[in-house]
């Protein structure tokens, strides 16, 4: 059956029924409030729950079982451990074993690691994904080899889905690196300690069944509790949940590449110069090489003005902690930690705060901290010449990368894409982006190592600018300049099969992405 | 048969392989494994039929595997196998871009100069953005013995199709004879400048300047920068320096030169010392530029500025860079501080008002400034002024 499509507020097509629902296209920025009340799941009562408060039960199959673990359900899981995670592969080999069918995997993000996934996409145990679909799944997505469409959501998209009820989630399966019997639990301690949990708390609130497996139970009470045991049906001791070493991945490492380097230098440069860097401005950096580096410069120019930041949006990692150390931040509200550095400042420094989609990207909360931030820095693979940006997919149209908080963060005061403008033949300033994740208006500038293009509504930038000597171009002269260097690329084979959407942070669908002729 | 050229692997970027497969009396075939193929395999393919053809090849299996290499890297690659395969010495040669055909005077300033390895296409590309006063592609050091004739032709592509951004076009050829050849892919395609490795005696300029005069058909501009690096070098610098007028510059490489003394070498740089004053000295007196070796720490940014001022001091007009990142500190180490800039303007102010009063005698408030001052603060003016350091307009500020 062909999907019907229509056309959004940003001009994509995208298909009014997805997975047997019906969607609401993008309508525009800050345009689509829904007015219902917030979903809840069932009431639950004390009097069907342990009365010494012990929920232990003897393994992870036991109290999927006992969650009722049955056909069509959406099972949730998290990606504290980043590729180290030991939980969700798990989970769908005991729902295979049980035999059961079609079920959703609502995932916060996807690693290599869950490629083992795969066989159950084929053999039907998995419906489909909804959520981020990194390297090998997004490829199998892309060629149209999974049942289902991928639904993309950024990580505040996720916390509205599920505040909103458009996920129900039926199981919700917390790998916690420490726990009690109660099911109070938390990410800071343990052997296999991950920092925070915080991309687990709509699940635990929501879900209908809360199942928390750790591999290290202390008597009750778990203190500090991140997640409260008070939403928990089930807890389950496991040999192992997860690999803490592979929750630093190989994007948190400074970049030794002479052309990121560069462009790193030119933002930081960018940013001094046109004033956002003040005493008491926040910032927010990803975990690429180049996003590193730039915290680098950062560092450098506080020390060297004496100023200080009132805090750090993260994305915590060794870097981030030693400008807290070092007093150059007050604060680091802390969103998941990329390395093992930022776990130990969590646990010791009351400064380092852990926080939570809720609090930082929830478009229905009454506000969140994203909006508060002076500056932040963010990747993409595509930039277009409306400024609009790309990060799941690839000129090759393979989806290849989940959202993160990419498009929650677009909602900060300045929004900076340093992106090469060419990686090796692939240009990255393109006449359009192949898949719109973010809206152009929200993109504030762009540095490459060929110049940087201010968008035209920041007069502001753009004045200031002017009075440097920094390299400023129009994003037209940037996409040329890319062109005739890499020659003009052909447009990539793509077949009419919607094999995934991109939700828009209010829910909506902002575009689709299609099947690639293989 | 099989013949094959370029690199493969996983880590290999912006490159490609090519492999030429006898086939005798099958149509000529292309295999194209890429990473761009969904955006670029149809110019790609059109490109190795463009060249089958420019060779007259039939009857093979080409195999491509590309990580992304542009144009110039492709056919480069591309032009080696089909020269193995047919054994012909014919080149295919890219128009050369309207911006990549400036001049620059010989005396021009070189405070920082880039070494490019002469076989990595993907440093190539970039390598004019990082504001070097030179461009070295390198074909000597960084290049293995198998891979110089690959990398020849990937320095004459990317001297005909990279933009360099204004900066002056150097390679650094091997040492004789093969230096001669090398000569052969870069002279017709505007290099400004040749560095000549190991350089030990005036004979091996004027071999290459005989060379150079006979590939451009006595229409030579190219200018010539001997490399010194050994003890005799030093002992015969002066010599050296004055072998041809194309010399614009002499350079130490201190790498080999310590190794000829038998000696390690050292941050303090006492074992070198007398050979970088005896460069400094002997092209001073040929009326060309010293210039210092380059500085193998490039994690430290104050350590490479640190080395600059000092060989400044010493009297060398610039050094080498191994790393982009060095640039922008050897750039700032070999230009004037802010403070000789306004020292340098206070007199030069002086000394116009001087003229325009027909004063011999410069003066600032009742202190004489001699003649060698002036001059050197004319100098600094105007290194500031041609390095962006200070506005033309610079006068209007101590107006009033």
């Amino acid at each position: 059956m062909k999907t019907k499509l229509i056309q959004n507020a940003a001009g994509r097509w995208v298909p009014e029924i997805v997975n047997g629902r019906q969607t609401i296209p993008f309508k525009g920025v800050g345009k689509y409030k829904p007015t219902a009340k917030k979903y809840a799941p069932a009431i639950s009562s004390c009097a069907d729950f342990p009365a010494d408060g012990n929920k232990l039960v003897s393994s992870l199959k036991v109290a999927l079982v006992k969650a009722g673990l049955a056909d069509g359900m959406t099972i949730s899981t998290h990606h504290h451990f980043r590729n180290g995670d030991l939980i969700a592969n798990q989970v769908f080999d005991i729902a295979k074993e049980l035999g059961v069918k079609n079920l959703v995997w609502f995932p916060s993000a996807s690693f290599p690691c869950h490629e083992h996934l795969i066989p159950y996409l084929e053999d039907g145990t998995i419906h489909h994904v909804e959520g981020s679909m990194n390297g090998p799944l997004g490829r199998f997505a892309s060629e149209g080899k999974m049942k289902g469409m991928a639904v993309l959501r950024s990580h505040g998209g996720r916390y509205q889905a599920i505040q909103d009820g458009e996920v129900k989630i039926d199981i919700a399966v917390i790998a916690a690196p420490t726990a009690d019997f109660f099911g109070n639990a938390t990410g800071d301690r343990g052997d296999a300690a991950c920092g925070l949990l915080g991309f687990a708390l709509a699940d635990s609130q929501y879900a209908e069944k809360v199942i928390v497996a750790t591999d290290n139970l202390v008597p009750f009470p778990c203190v500090p509790w991140q997640i409260q045991g008070n939403y928990v049906d089930y807890v389950v001791q496991v040999e192992k949940i997860g690999i803490p070493e592979k929750i630093v991945s190989g994007t948190t490492r400074i970049t030794k590449s002479p052309d990121r380097l560069y462009i790193a230098r030119l933002t930081a440069e960018f940013c001094n110069a046109t004033g956002l860097i003040y005493d008491g401005f926040s910032f927010q950096v990803g975990a690429g090489g180049t996003s590193l580096s730039i915290g680098l410069y950062f560092q450098d120019i506080l020390r060297k003005t004496g100023r200080k930041a009132r805090f750090i949006r993260a994305g915590s990692n060794k870097y981030a902690v030693k400008m807290l150390e070092e007093g150059l931040t007050d604060y680091i509200l802390d969103g998941q930690t990329f390395d093992l550095e930022g776990v130990r400042s969590m646990r010791e420094n009351a400064n380092h705060v852990n926080t939570s989609p809720f609090t930082s990207y929830n478009y229905h909360g009454k506000g969140n901290f994203a909006q508060l931030v002076d500056v932040v820095i963010l990747g993409a693979t595509e930039v277009d010449l409306n400024f609009n940006a790309n990060v799941v997919t690839h000129s090759d149209g393979y989806m290849l990368h989940g959202i993160g908080g990419w498009q929650n963060c677009l909602f900060s005061k300045c929004v900076i894409l340093p992106v090469p403008l060419f990686r090796d033949r692939i240009p990255v300033v393109v006449d359009e982006v192949t898949t719109l994740c973010g809206p152009g208006e929200l993109i504030d500038v762009i540095v490459t190592e060929r110049g940087i293009a201010i968008n035209p509504k920041r007069i502001d930038l753009i004045e200031k600018a002017k009075r440097t000597n920094l390299p400023v171009r129009t994003i037209r002269e940037l996409k040329e300049e890319a062109e005739k260097i890499c020659g003009q690329p052909e447009k990539p084979t793509l077949t009419d099969k919607i094999i995934g959407v991109v939700k828009w942070v209010d829910g909506t669908v902002i575009d689709s992405i299609k099947q690639v002729k293989t | 048969m099989k013949v094959s050229s370029g690199k493969r692997g996983d880590v290999v970027r912006a490159d490609c392989f090519v492999e030429v497969i006898n086939r005798p009396g099958s149509p000529n075939k292309i295999v194209l494994k890429s990473k761009v193929k969904a955006l670029f395999g149809k110019s790609i393919e059109e490109l190795v039929q463009k060249m089958l053809a420019f060779y007259e090849i039939n009857g093979v299996e080409v195999l491509v595997e590309d990580s992304g290499a542009l144009p110039f890297a492709l056919a480069a690659r591309i032009e080696k196998a089909f020269q193995k395969y047919s054994r012909s010495s014919k080149q295919f040669v890219f128009d050369m871009l309207p911006e990549n055909q400036y001049t620059i005077p010989g005396n021009r300033y070189r405070r920082s100069r880039l070494y490019i390895p002469g076989n990595n296409p993907k440093m190539m590309v970039n390598a004019g953005i990082y504001g070097s006063d030179a461009i070295i592609l390198d074909l000597e050091d960084s290049v293995s013995p198998e891979k110089k004739e690959e990398a020849r032709i990937l320095v004459r592509n990317a001297l005909c199709q990279i933009d360099f951004k204004g900066a002056e076009r150097m390679v650094r050829i091997n040492q004789l004879p093969a230096g001669l050849t090398d000569l052969e892919y870069i002279v017709p395609y505007n290099v400004h400048t040749v560095l000549i490795p190991k350089c030990e005696l005036p004979e091996q300029v004027i071999q290459v300047a005989e060379k150079i005069q006979q590939i451009s058909a006595g229409n030579n501009s190219v200018y010539l920068m001997p490399i010194i690096e050994s003890a005799l070098g030093v002992e015969k610098a002066y010599q050296i320096a004055t072998a041809s007028p194309s010399i614009v510059a002499l350079a130490i490489g201190l790498e080999d030169y310590t190794a000829d003394l038998g000696v390690q070498r050292t941050t303090q740089a006492t074992e070198s010392f007398y050979a970088r004053s005896r460069i400094v000295n002997a092209a001073r007196a040929a009326g060309i530029q010293p210039i210092d070796s380059v500085f193998s720490d490039f994690e430290n940014g104050e350590k490479v500025l640190n080395a600059a001022h000092e060989s400044k001091a010493m009297g060398f007009a610039g050094m080498g860079c191994i790393h982009p990142v060095q640039v922008e500190w050897v750039n700032r180490g070999f230009s004037p501080s802010g403070k000789e800039i306004e020292k340098a303007q206070k007199i030069v102010l002086a000394f116009e008002k001087a003229q325009k009063e027909g004063r011999a005698v410069v003066a600032i408030g009742s202190k004489m400034v001699d003649p060698p001052v002036v001059k050197r603060a004319l100098k600094t003016v105007n290194d500031a002024l041609v390095f962006g350091l200070i506005e033309k307009e610079w006068r209007s500020l101590y107006e009033n």
